[in-house]
């Protein structure tokens, strides 16, 4: 214990640990061994302990978000007759990947050499984390009160979100609209292709096999477990954005807001109802 | 069209070709029958990118519409459903 430890500290640092992890020997300890002490407290407790040492988890911070972080559910409520002993360790997190070393030691090389700073890094982190469904949800709301901006918004999007002050940057959006007839719902089953531009970054099942090869082969089923039963009568149009557009549903403005403000109507446009699993929240639940 | 475009509503077969790479033609879609919706522009070949190339020359973007029960055996589902997919031109033939 006492010499991994000091393997450990040595290696940590620098673009050389990273490179050694990542080509010299699969060494996938990532420098937990250290926090033994806490052990005893419980599953729950170690979990947390262990997040706060942010080894190097920043290269995928983004990521963290969709990870879902149920320590909850581990049971350690039960009562603790049995002895933990004090090696018993249970990762909340999978070891880094070959990707996820990949991406770090790339990061560092990057770093030293003054490509750029780990404050950009960070900042461009926080700029993403900074975009949330409310600014999608801004556009369907002006949608719902204004037929001409609904039309240039399913004629051209990214102009469109321009006139409400959202910026789609980069990205190639395409709004598709639900009506009486219509129901769209959009995946990507090559990846996790997402308009994260205005709606921030994707849910994890967005991302999972399951979502993405079921919701093509049996929408009407997947879209029942999120709870929207489409009726048979409409269509139920799946976009599989597999190439370089990516799509926002704007979905049927709920009856019973006739008169509402576009503010107070926006708060009704959940982020799934932008991805068409949902549909806008009832102004009775408001 | 002798340059190889379609037009919207044209009946088009994605290819039914299976070569290595970055490609971004779903293996579910290839050798099924649909029809164009809309050009949706041109764009750098992801194929090439994928590879570390400039992406060119580029390709005109197709979305098209398939009807579910041309695309599954036994879909469950109403003959109206339908799923859009965004495909390169040359994925695309006149069926």
């Amino acid at each position: 214990m006492a010499d991994k430890h000091t393997h450990e500290h040595q290696q940590g640092h620098g673009i050389g640990g990273f490179f050694r992890k990542l080509f010299g020997g699969g060494q996938h300890d990532h420098g937990h061994e250290h926090d033994h002490k806490h052990e005893a407290h419980g599953h729950a407790h170690h979990a947390a302990a262990a997040h706060d040492h942010g080894h190097a988890h920043e290269a995928h911070g983004h990521e963290h978000h969709d990870h879902g972080h149920g320590h909850g559910d581990h049971g350690h409520d039960h009562p603790h007759p049995h002895p933990h002993t004090a090696r018993e360790f249970q990762p909340d997190e999978k070891v880094h990947g070959y990707y996820q070393l990949l991406g770090l030691a790339l990061k560092e090389l990057l770093i030293e050499k003054q490509v750029f700073t780990a404050e950009e890094i960070r900042k461009a982190i926080a700029d993403r984390d900074a975009v949330t469904p409310a600014m999608g949800a801004r556009v369907v709301a002006r949608a719902w009160v204004d037929p001409a901006f609904k039309a240039r918004l399913l004629r051209d999007a990214h102009a469109a979100c321009n006139e409400v002050g959202v910026d789609a940057g980069p990205t190639n959006l395409i709004a598709v609209e639900n009506t009486d007839t219509v129901h769209n719902v959009v995946v990507c089953t090559l990846c996790s292709c997402y308009p994260r531009t205005i709606l921030g970054l994707p849910p994890s099942w967005y991302k999972s096999r399951e979502y993405r090869a079921r919701i093509v082969r049996e929408p009407r089923a997947v879209l029942k477990e999120f709870g929207t039963t489409i009726p048979e009568y409409m269509e139920v149009r799946v976009h599989d954005s597999t190439a370089d557009m990516r799509y926002l549903v704007v979905p049927a403005r709920p009856a019973g807001t006739e008169g509402m403000s576009e503010e107070a109507l926006a708060a009704l446009v959940n982020r799934d109802s932008m991805i068409g699993v949902a549909l806008a929240d009832s102004p009775a639940k408001h | 069209m002798s340059d190889g475009s379609f037009q919207p509503g044209q009946r088009v077969r994605v290819r039914e070709s299976y070569p290595p790479g970055h490609i971004r033609t779903p293996f579910y879609i290839r050798g099924k029958v649909g029809h164009v919706t809309r050009a949706l522009g041109e764009f750098k070949n992801p194929e090439r990118l994928g590879v570390g190339l400039d992406g060119t020359p580029k390709k005109t973007l197709y979305e098209v519409r398939f009807k579910q029960a041309d695309v599954w055996p036994n879909y469950n589902g109403p003959v109206h459903d339908t799923v859009d997919i965004d495909i390169y031109q040359h994925w695309l033939e006149k069926a």
